[in-house]
Order: structure tokens, then C-alpha cells, then sequence
């Protein structure tokens, strides 16, 4: 229970601090838009009815991703001012505590652009789906938690690196295709209807067996990386 | 630091002129003495190349995940063999890298020649291209990273890429699959004719003996670069106990 305890204790800082300035999402739904947009002037939707749903999965998790690049790499610049670092590290909870804390933080707020981000996503892009919707509601946040957890965990990653906006998409990337093949299939499926519900929760279960596999060696490792030197 | 006996030097050189010799003998048999493909014509001699470097570069990853896990291990227990299994990893790594870059390369041309496409998006190929950003991530990890973790940090990236893996691949042949049927043990109709085989077995073979004469070699480069860099700490040290207070 102490653990959770942390897990709660780290999560609240984050969202007080984020709350405090608001730079990480306002950023994030801006650049998400802005990519809505340009991918919708590049692919001119509207025209083409069909090819807009059956790219839109694709266009969607490519927003998102970049999205969430843009606000992962500097959700650990505040633990890098004042030396907040070196007191995480001498702190008796466990790193891990950290870790899970700050990748819930960042769910939430990607989640949160994304919820914002959808009806935005239906309007530029004339979308009705013609599968079940609901299952979107499950599908989002899994996909969510694969991009965010390994996204927080590279982002610890390159802390000390040189270069380190660079390194997080050059890591996370290779990292999360499997993850991304998964929630792009579940979701264009969803939405064209092509897919029928068997493979459908074929893809939602490898994207949820993907977040545990990755989760737990993401907390296993998280101290490691940490205390790197 | 441990000498760089003759013996040790004569050995690498047997070894380094071993695998050119099998490798000459190897081109030999693949270009001009085993039977041509029936249905490719010469074209279908790069598989001679192709199919035994592919083999290869997914040997080098697993030594790769071996030496970081026992990096990992030593890391705190005893510093010095954790620098050798770094050592390793590293060489293993650019190997892995050196390795499908030329599988990838060497199927986009014979796929381009037979099928008409340079790629296509199906297991195999995918898993390949994935093995080859996975470890060229690995590649730039380690230098972007700063000094005193870049060891640590490429460790546990080894550790996501060898998790990553097995993923990959159940997943995109799941997926969808274009691919031949696997030559060797397919099925009906499939497998080498036992006249090719020679072909096929001194490239592999010289391959082989080549990939760890260039992982040895790397390695030593290596563990010259951290004896040099120890030398030089210690250098540092003993100056600085030498300043007068």
C-alpha cells in the first residue's frame, strides 16, 4: 500500500506543477491540431470518403504520437531544475514509484488531448464510423499506454544525453512499432468496418499484452536506469 | 593489462585468412560451379548470400541481449568483467547492424529482380527492417548518451530490443505474409536440390568465421579504447594527489 502511496504522491506533484503552467498541454493539443490540419490538406479527405476512413486510424495515432513526443521530453525537465533529481534518487521510495507516477501523469494528459482532439478529428476529417464506437473507448487508452510508458521511460533515458529532443523519437519509435501496428489496425478496423470483431480483439489483446510486457520491464528497469552512472 | 602475446596475434591472423580463403571458396561454388536456378536464372545466386548473412544477423543480437544482461549483472558485483560483456556488446551490435544492412540490401535487389517489387510489408522483411532500426537506436543511444551512463543505458536498451523482438514478429505474421515459404523444411515442394547445397554451406560458413572475426577484432579495439580511457583516469587521479596543498 506505501507503494501506491508514492505512486499517488508523485502523480499529484505532476499534475499540480502541470496545472500550474499549463505549457505541456496547450502545446500538445495545439501541435495535434496542427497536424490534423496538415494532414488533412495534404490528403484532402473530404473528397475521397472512403480512403479518409481508412487512412484516419493511421492519421490519428501519427498526431498523437507526435503529439505526445512534444510534451514526453519535457515532462522530466522538472525534475531536472534545483537539483530535484539527486533528491529523487536519495529518497527511500522506490524509483519505480517515480516512473509509474509520472507515465500515469502524462496518460492523463494525453488522454485529455485526445478527447479534445476526437470530435476536432471527425470534423476536419467528415468521419462516421461504420463499426462499433465503443470499442474505440477502449482502444484509445490502451494504444495510450503504450505510446506513454515507453515514451516516459526513453525520456529518463537521455536525461544526461546530448541532444536529447532528438533521442526520444529515434528510441521510442522502433520500440513502439509492434504497439503501433496493433492500435492503428484496431482502430482503422473499427472505423471502416473491414475488420470483423474476431480480429479486431485479436489486435486489442496484443496491444493490452504489449503494455504488460513492457510495463513490467519498464518498472524493473526503471532504477537501473536512474542510477545510471 | 593483459599483453597481446604472438600467439594470440598469429591466431587472429590464421583466423582472419581462414575465413577470406572460405569465403573465396564459398564465391566460387555460388557464381560459377552450382547448378543455376531453373526458375530464376543467375539471379537466384544472391540467395547463396542472402539467406546465410539473414541466418546470421539475428545470431549477433542474442549475444548482444547475453553480454548487456551480464553487464547488468557485474556492473556493481565486479566492474572490470562488466566492462569486457560491454565490450562485446557493443562489437556484436554493430555487427547486427553491418549484417542486415546487407540482408536488407541483398533481398531488396533479388526481390526487385524475381518479384518485381523492392519491398514489401510482410513478416519477415518487416522483422528485419525492425531488428535493423532496433539496433541502429542502440547505435545512437550510445552516442548521444553522456559518458558515465552510455554503458547502463545501451544495457537496458538491449533488453527492450531483445523483448521487442519475438513481438515483432508474432504480430506482423499475424499480420499478413508474402514471403516464400521458408526453403529449408517448408513443406512439399520446397528445399534446396542437394546439388546447391555446397554453395550454400561454405557461405555460410565463411560468413560465419568472418562475423566473429570482425566481432573479435572490434572487441579488442574496444577494450583498447577502455584500457586507454582507464589509463588516462588514473593518470588524473594520481596528478591530482600530487598537487601541493
Amino acid at each position: 500500500m506505501k507503494y501506491l502511496r508514492h505512486v499517488w504522491d508523485h502523480l499529484r506533484k505532476d499534475l499540480r506543477l502541470e496545472w500550474r503552467s499549463r505549457d505541456s498541454i496547450n502545446g500538445m493539443l495545439f501541435f495535434a491540431l496542427l497536424v490534423v490540419v496538415v494532414f488533412g490538406l495534404a490528403f484532402d479527405p473530404t473528397s475521397y470518403p472512403t480512403m479518409a476512413r481508412q487512412i484516419s486510424g493511421g492519421i490519428l495515432w501519427v498526431a498523437l504520437l507526435f503529439a505526445s513526443i512534444t510534451a514526453l521530453n519535457q515532462s522530466w525537465a522538472r525534475e531536472q531544475r534545483n537539483n530535484v533529481l539527486e533528491a529523487q534518487r536519495m529518497a527511500p521510495s522506490p524509483a519505480s514509484a517515480l516512473f509509474l507516477g509520472k507515465a500515469l501523469a502524462n496518460m492523463f494528459f494525453v488522454l485529455l488531448v485526445e478527447a479534445v482532439l476526437a470530435p476536432i478529428f471527425i470534423v476536419f476529417f467528415n468521419l462516421h464510423a461504420l463499426g462499433n464506437v465503443w470499442l474505440l473507448v477502449l482502444i484509445l487508452p490502451l494504444g495510450t499506454w503504450a505510446l506513454v510508458v515507453n515514451g516516459t521511460f526513453f525520456a529518463a533515458l537521455g536525461l544526461r544525453a546530448r541532444n536529447r529532443e532528438l533521442l526520444l523519437p529515434l528510441l521510442l519509435l522502433p520500440i513502439s512499432l509492434p504497439a503501433l501496428l496493433a492500435m492503428v489496425q484496431a482502430t482503422t478496423g473499427v472505423l471502416t468496418a473491414d475488420l470483423d470483431p474476431i480480429q479486431i480483439n485479436t489486435w486489442i489483446k496484443q496491444l493490452l499484452g504489449y503494455n504488460i510486457i513492457f510495463t513490467t520491464v519498464c518498472i524493473l528497469l526503471f532504477e537501473t536506469v536512474l542510477n545510471a552512472e | 593489462m593483459e599483453q597481446r602475446t604472438p600467439t594470440l596475434r598469429s591466431v587472429a591472423w590464421l583466423w582472419f585468412g581462414i575465413s577470406t580463403a572460405v569465403l573465396i571458396i564459398g564465391f566460387r561454388q555460388a557464381i560459377f560451379l552450382v547448378p543455376t536456378d531453373a526458375a530464376q536464372g543467375n539471379v537466384g545466386r544472391i540467395f547463396y548470400y542472402h539467406v546465410p548473412i539473414a541466418m546470421l544477423s539475428l545470431i549477433f543480437p542474442y549475444i548482444n541481449f547475453a553480454a548487456s544482461l551480464f553487464y547488468l549483472y557485474w556492473r556493481r558485483r565486479d566492474p572490470l568483467k562488466a566492462l569486457t560483456a560491454d565490450a562485446l556488446a557493443l562489437s556484436t551490435a554493430e555487427v547486427t547492424v553491418v549484417y542486415s544492412s546487407i540482408c536488407l540490401l541483398t533481398g531488396m535487389l533479388w526481390g526487385r529482380a524475381t518479384w518485381g517489387i523492392w519491398w514489401t510489408w510482410d513478416p519477415r522483411l518487416t522483422s528485419m527492417l525492425l531488428l535493423w532500426l532496433l539496433y541502429v537506436s542502440y547505435l545512437m543511444l550510445r552516442r548521444f548518451s553522456s559518458t558515465g551512463q552510455t554503458q547502463t543505458l545501451a544495457a537496458v536498451l538491449s533488453v527492450f530490443a531483445a523483448v521487442d523482438v519475438p513481438i515483432v514478429y508474432m504480430s506482423i505474421r499475424w499480420w499478413r505474409t508474402q514471403h516464400p515459404a521458408p526453403v529449408f523444411g517448408g513443406g512439399p515442394g520446397s528445399g534446396v536440390d542437394p546439388s546447391m547445397l555446397p554453395a550454400f554451406y561454405w557461405n555460410l560458413a565463411g560468413w560465419t568465421l568472418w562475423g566473429i572475426c570482425i566481432v573479435l577484432f572490434r572487441f579488442s579495439l574496444e577494450r583498447r579504447r577502455q584500457h586507454a580511457e582507464q589509463e588516462a583516469a588514473l593518470q588524473a587521479i594520481e596528478a591530482s594527489l600530487e598537487i601541493p596543498q
